[in-house]
């Protein structure tokens, strides 16, 4: 019996597909009140008065708070700290529950007031009778507009708008050197534009003070429910942990935006107990687009260096992070250590160095979204290898296996130092392209392309080869570099009487089918069936602790401390199992489900050792009973994923609209649990990574509105804008944790960008246009053939 | 994305409807509620009664009337598009109906909730134009039938007046006439990437001699103006001339002349939807060519 590499249907699904999930709007407690948070228009105002007397007389209002009413709360703080170069602590003003009379709303959406109603249109109806009065002021946007000087302060106490600067690599002298020693320098100058998260629900808190145990729970759309119990207790509402519940049950996608912890999750717990009844906030869709923390945006020129032969010489790098107006919880991390360290890719560089700034300015905070900053060093790394092989006049694939770093398996090989701080644990670059290569067959396409050229049509194929690092992280490496959180993961396998098996894991599915993927590894390693196995998460009272799903890091981290629980279940159960057997522990080997004493038919089942564990007549002298373990598993390094993604695409030169004709992903991921979620997994990832590379992106105005918070305005991917993707595995398992796995959730996302970008610039070359801006739309590509072309009828 | 509070009646026949309506100067009538709702969760629209005429019998009909097809006001996209009748003789009609919104829009929109919000940017419009159509309407004073050159008169403007509820649309059947196989007819539409909406939708319907030569021509858009409008410059340049790639890539530069303006938003500013609404045209001609 295994289970281990089979697509084994997901159990969860069938409560999701029948409409029998249970969300954190879908619950309902008796006496419950709705909260209406009451958001700024404006990007930047002071508030003079806010008149609340209407607003509490209306009907059904319950209470209306301001900021005032919340300012003796600490603000949520930020869990991870990037320091100046010259060590000076980050900026990290202060992020309100509320904005109180007489301080400044620092971004459209910024929260105001809350009204508290015993409906959610009694609660929105009284939002038109606060009367706010507002001093509106400029606002800035743009990150690499925000720290020049003269341009509206978004904090008065961060100078320039600068959070930190930061660098990481070689020193300025080296990089510059070796840049000069460069035969030919490939320039790139683009935004990685900002992208709104857009999970499927909603995020929504239900808070409730239990008066008579003085204790409270949080419902909450939280991919780490743990986490936000500790930043909640220890950092905001100064509640003793072992008070506070936090549960975040199904939860309909996050992609990082549920991370982090907001201002609604500790507003409704506060106002529980302040009105004495519970308080449900649920996000409509334009909240969404508002609070929900951003993805990307950042500004940047970058340089790479090649030597006269194509040889990569240097990598240098200036990039503005736009961090929005607070510092969401790991936001300092995301353009940091999840985005610099990447700068290696899979190529071997010798020198690197990128410099960046940390910039506050009037809009929705940013933090990581799929792939956090792995995208963006992915993007930039990708679109230069094919601006380079343009301007070369090289192959873009042969210039990519020219400089790949060579395969090491990291066990027989040591894992490969980079020049940016990590050491790769183990890598086969030149296979994935080659195979990537195989699949879209790259002699007949050029032929193909050659003919439709001819005739009028512009094919173009692109090629991205990505790394990431996953797994995060080990808990040392990271508190080195500023996390204010250890990255570890725990577990607990509890053997039940009856040999059914339940797992609490601190890791939190959000869509990635744990509840399946998990079972299948419990099962296989007892030898037991998947029915007889459950998986528990995202209950504070059930889970003891848990760090939470991101960064792909469930089976990588979860995964592992599973398996070290159930290495303590099978070592107890062999000393009970030799005890009923009369054997020596070491005389007994386990399969099947069974210990048997090596070379007989004596064996003795799990279901009767669990049984004997909990009924302990004859036992073992000096056993505890019992058969339920928790570990915690600190990884000893990231994983690192990589793979091969090619674009293939035909331009409409008379429309500029791009048509993805073919879509290749072949990627590595270590070992695989199920092949079928995996897929999934890389299919989402797909889609999102190529929305933006040509349908999504948020747009602010000057004046610091969102003016596509809608999805009249703001296109997410939809099936028909996408091929049926071609996708294929090599597999080269992680040397460092037990299962061999590097993780999956994020690599679709994070090598498609460049890929589908390249294609277009590809398709584009007869028109001598070599960069464009994402997402790149009709009329983008249009505009861009025009400016290369004499004008162009119809 | 709450609305304010209002009040809901569903109306049985359309004199109840007028009833309602004539009671009350903030009533709205309710059909699929695809443009109305949204509206009103915004808090842009805030009627005291929505009249749901949805469900009235007489309003959810498509007959084929000989010259004319008659379709009920409260009939949905998706029943026009699934109509055999209208596949058969008016194919592009239907095919125009299953390109408007995607399928949950289809079964609940209706033609005459798309037609008296007169979105510049929604397909039935031009369609209609293009296809000669009429658009019966009643009111307390009795009926009347509009013309749709006479009915879309500006932006999110109709000739309804105040207390008038479209009944019918009156589409010709070019497959009554002498020469049943002589008309060539298509609706194409570049669509906005998120909404789907047309930046530029393009209707077109030809009438061809035995020997080819475009003997009456209907070119209509919408997404381009602030209304859906006749192109008349076009219409004028491809009557005579014989149906090819060439009379379409000459008669599609004056797509925009009877435009009053040409709308610009964040997908397509003036220049590139002007630059469209040619290559649209051109497209919908020579695809006149494989009707």
């Amino acid at each position: 019996m295994s289970y281990i590499g089979q697509s084994v249907k997901r159990t969860e699904d069938r409560r999701f597909t029948t409409g029998k999930g249970k969300y954190t709007d879908d619950i309902k407690l008796p006496g419950m009140t709705y909260a209406h948070i009451v958001r700024s228009e404006y990007a930047h105002a002071r508030i003079n008065s806010i008149d609340t007397s209407a607003a509490l007389a209306a009907e059904g209002v319950v209470a209306v708070f301001t900021g005032d009413d919340v300012a003796h709360i600490r603000g949520v703080p930020c869990g991870w700290q990037v320091n100046f170069k010259d060590g000076t602590t980050m900026k990290e003003p202060a992020h309100p529950l509320l904005c109180a009379v007489g301080t400044t709303v620092k971004h459209v959406g910024d929260g105001v007031a809350m009204i508290i109603a015993e409906s959610r249109a009694a609660a929105r109806d009284a939002a038109d009778l606060l009367v706010i009065d507002y001093e509106v002021f400029p606002a800035v946007v743009n990150g690499a507009e925000a720290i020049k000087d003269g341009a509206p302060l978004v904090h008065d106490e961060a100078p320039n708008n600068m959070a930190f600067d930061w660098a990481i690599g070689c020193s300025p002298e080296e990089i510059n050197a070796a840049m000069d020693s460069a035969a030919h320098i490939t320039t790139l100058d683009f935004v990685n534009q900002r992208m709104a998260p857009n999970a499927m629900e909603p995020r929504s808190a239900l808070g409730n003070y239990d008066d008579a145990m003085d204790s409270y729970t949080l419902w909450t759309t939280s991919q780490n429910p743990h986490l936000t119990r500790l930043l909640l207790c220890a950092f905001v509402l100064g509640l003793p942990e072992h008070k506070v519940r936090v549960v975040a049950p199904d939860v309909g996608g996050g992609f990082g935006s549920k991370i982090f912890h907001y201002t609604e999750e500790a507003l409704v717990i506060w106002a529980s107990k302040a009105i004495g009844r519970p308080v449900k906030w649920t996000s409509t869709r334009t909240e969404a687009f508002l609070t929900d923390a951003h993805g990307r945006d950042h500004v940047t020129k970058a340089e790479m260096g090649f030597d006269t032969e194509g040889n990569v010489v240097g990598l240098r790098i200036n990039t503005v992070a736009n961090l929005g107006a607070y510092l969401s919880t790991f936001a300092p991390a995301v353009p940091t250590y999840l985005h610099g360290t990447l700068l290696q890719g899979l190529y071997t560089t010798p020198k690197i160095r990128i410099d960046l700034v940390g910039a506050f300015t009037h809009t929705t905070a940013v933090d990581a979204y799929r792939g956090a900053g792995r995208p963006e060093a992915t993007y930039l790394l990708e679109r230069l290898m094919d601006k380079a092989a343009i301007e070369m006049g090289k192959d873009p694939a042969q210039l990519r296996l020219q400089n790949f770093i060579p395969p090491f398996d990291g066990v027989t090989q040591p894992g490969y130092q980079t020049q940016v701080a990590l050491q790769y644990d183990s890598g086969n670059y030149h296979a994935v392209l080659e195979r990537g290569l195989e699949m879209v067959g790259y002699e007949a396409f050029r032929k193909e392309q050659a003919e439709a050229r001819a005739n009028g049509r512009y094919l173009g194929i692109g090629f991205s080869t990505y790394i990431e690092a996953c797994g995060i992280a080990p808990s040392a490496v990271v508190g080195a570099l500023g996390a204010r959180a250890g990255l570890y993961e725990s577990a607990q396998v509890r053997v039940q009487p009856t040999g059914k098996v339940s797992v609490y894991t601190g890791s939190h599915s959000h869509g990635q089918g744990h509840e399946t993927t998990f079972a299948q590894v419990v099962a296989d390693k007892l030898g037991i069936a998947m029915a007889d196995v459950e998986i528990v998460h995202g209950d504070s009272d059930a889970v003891a602790f848990g760090m939470g799903t991101y960064g792909s890091r469930s089976l990588a981290v979860g995964g592992s401390a599973i398996i070290k629980s159930i290495e303590k279940v099978l070592e107890k159960g062999a000393k009970i199992a030799a005890h009923k057997l009369e054997a020596n522990v070491d005389d007994l080997e386990y399969a099947d489900g069974k210990w048997t004493v090596k070379g007989t038919d004596k064996s003795v089942g799990f279901g009767d050792v669990s049984l004997t564990a909990y009924v302990p007549h004859n036992y073992p002298a000096g056993l505890e009973p019992g058969l339920d373990f928790s570990s915690f598993y600190d990884p000893t390094n990231f994983t690192y994923p990589f793979g091969c993604h090619i674009a293939v695409v035909e331009v409409d030169v008379e429309t500029g609209k791009v048509k993805l004709n073919r879509f290749i992903a072949v990627d590595d991921v270590g070992n695989v649990i199920n092949p079928m979620i995996v897929d999934g997994q890389i299919h989402g990832g797909l889609a999102q990574g190529i929305g933006q590379a040509l349908l999504e992106g948020v747009q602010y105005d000057e004046t610091g509105n969102l003016t596509n918070a809608s999805y009249m305005d703001y296109c997410m991917p939809r099936a028909d804008d996408l091929p049926m993707f071609e996708t294929d595995r090599t597999t080269t398992p992680c040397p460092h944790n037990p299962l061999g796995v590097k993780g999956a959730g994020e690599a679709g996302c994070i090598g498609s960008t460049p890929a589908v970008v390249n294609a277009v610039m590809d398709a584009l070359t007869p028109f001598g246009v070599l960069d464009l801006e994402m997402p790149m739309t009709p009329q983008s590509v249009w505009r861009a053939i025009q400016s290369k072309t004499e004008g162009c009828s119809a | 994305m709450i609305p304010a509070s209002f009040d809901y009646k569903r109306a049985s026949s359309v004199a109840e409807a007028l009833d309602i309506l004539k009671g009350d100067g903030d009533a709205k009538i309710l059909a699929g509620g695809h443009s109305l709702i949204p509206a009103m969760k915004l808090r842009l629209s805030q009627p005291s009664v929505l009249v749901d005429i949805a469900k009235i019998p007489e309003l959810n009909f498509i007959r084929d009337r000989g010259k004319y097809f008659a379709i009920g006001a409260a009939t949905t996209h998706g029943a026009v598009a699934a109509h055999k009748s209208v596949n058969a003789k008016l194919w592009w009609v239907a095919n125009a109906a299953s390109m408007i919104g995607d399928v949950q829009v289809r079964n609940a929109g209706t033609i005459g909730g798309a037609i008296a919000h007169a979105d510049p940017a929604s397909d039935w419009p031009a369609v209609l134009l293009a296809a000669n159509a009429s658009i019966k309407v009643e009111g307390t004073n009795g009926s009347r039938v509009i013309a749709a050159q006479d009915f879309f008169t500006g932006f999110f403007m109709t000739a309804l007046e105040e207390g008038e509820i479209i009944t019918e649309i009156h589409i010709p059947d070019p497959t009554s006439s002498d020469t049943p196989d002589s008309w060539r007819s298509t609706y194409q539409k570049f669509a906005q990437p998120a909404s789907r909406f047309a930046i530029v939708g393009c209707a077109v319907n030809l009438q061809l001699s035995a020997d080819g030569t475009i003997e009456q021509a209907y070119v209509a858009f919408n997404g381009v103006d602030s209304k859906a409008y006749r192109a008349t410059s076009v219409e004028e340049a491809l009557v005579g001339r014989t149906l090819s790639d060439e009379t379409a890539a000459g008669a599609c530069d004056g797509a925009t002349a009877q435009a009053e303006l040409i709308m610009s938003d964040h997908y397509a500013d003036e220049v590139y939807r002007e630059h469209l609404a040619k290559v649209i045209c051109k497209r919908a001609i020579s695809a006149c060519m494989y009707d």
